[in-house]
């Protein structure tokens, strides 16, 4: 395991890009076990960087992902240019979501993204405004 | 119970399972008839799925877009059932193949599909968050 931060993953998202949408966290995941990480671990990982992934898919007008491991702790964070968030506590509530009708239909808008990453996550940081859209960075600890 | 005894229960029919040929020219599923399947999930939203990720190994859903199979990838899922008869579309086959995950569909309505699982000895996923696993 290194000992400083190494940059294991950097990959841009197209805005609606149901596609190629979720390739990022499928890389990160593959990334993660071939490096050793736990099960537990990868899964958590996976899930954060899943939904925001998708948020930035479906909410944004494109962004990327980046990730770093260190000794002890996965850094991921997103980037996107779009809308931001107007209510950062309301899109950390569970149920709430600003999805559209075709963007429901499809699976998406349960209003569970930003739980899920924030219970899995050990530390979240989001910044976010219209003039410089949303800005994620989620700590998760190695260690259990 | 086994995927072949959920596939009988279920009356599924296969629209992916990877043959995969060995080097004596046996085919074998990739899923394999005698894959374990301990604990389902039932759910049409994507995060519902990703928010209680104890293991689970199987999912119905009448979700059928190629994000469903992605879906099931972060969690291990390793087979999809459509319900209510939905077949996908072959972005969602292509994807399902990429990924090795397994899929059928039944006519069956979700509430039917998971009370006849439910009913013959698979446990549903618990309600909690990710629990350790082995490596």
């Amino acid at each position: 395991m290194p000992l400083q931060k190494q940059q294991i993953l950097n990959k841009g998202i197209e805005s609606f890009d149901f596609q190629s949408g979720g390739e990022a966290s499928s890389n990160l995941k593959n990334v993660l076990r071939k490096l050793g990480v736990s099960a537990k671990i990868v899964r958590k990982t996976a899930i954060i960087t899943y939904e925001l992934e998708m948020n930035v898919v479906i909410h944004s007008l494109g962004g990327e992902i980046t990730a770093f491991i260190s000794e002890d702790e996965l850094e991921i964070r997103v980037d996107d240019e779009g809308p931001g968030i107007e209510d950062l506590d309301k899109a950390f509530t569970a149920g709430f979501s600003t999805a559209s009708d075709e963007i429901r239909e499809m699976g998406f808008g349960a209003g569970m993204g930003l739980v899920n990453v924030k219970r899995y996550a050990d530390q979240i940081d989001v910044k976010s405004s219209s003039e410089n859209g949303t800005h994620v960075k989620v700590i998760i600890k190695l260690a259990s | 119970m086994k995927l072949k005894t959920v596939k009988t229960l279920l009356k599924t029919e296969t629209i992916f399972e990877d043959c995969g040929i060995m080097d004596d020219h046996e085919i074998k599923s990739a899923c394999g008839e005698d894959l374990e399947i301990k604990n389902a999930c039932g759910a049409d939203l994507m995060s519902d799925v990703l928010a209680f990720s104890n293991r689970k190994t199987l999912l119905l859903t009448g979700l059928t877009n190629p994000q469903v199979v992605r879906t099931a990838e972060m969690v291990e899922i390793k087979v999809i059932v459509f319900v209510r008869g939905k077949q996908p579309p072959v972005e969602t086959i292509s994807l399902a193949n990429q990924l090795n995950i397994c899929l059928y569909s039944t006519e069956k309505s979700l509430f039917e599909s998971c009370g006849l699982l439910y009913k013959n000895g698979i446990g549903p996923e618990a309600m909690n968050y990710i629990e350790e696993t082995s490596k």
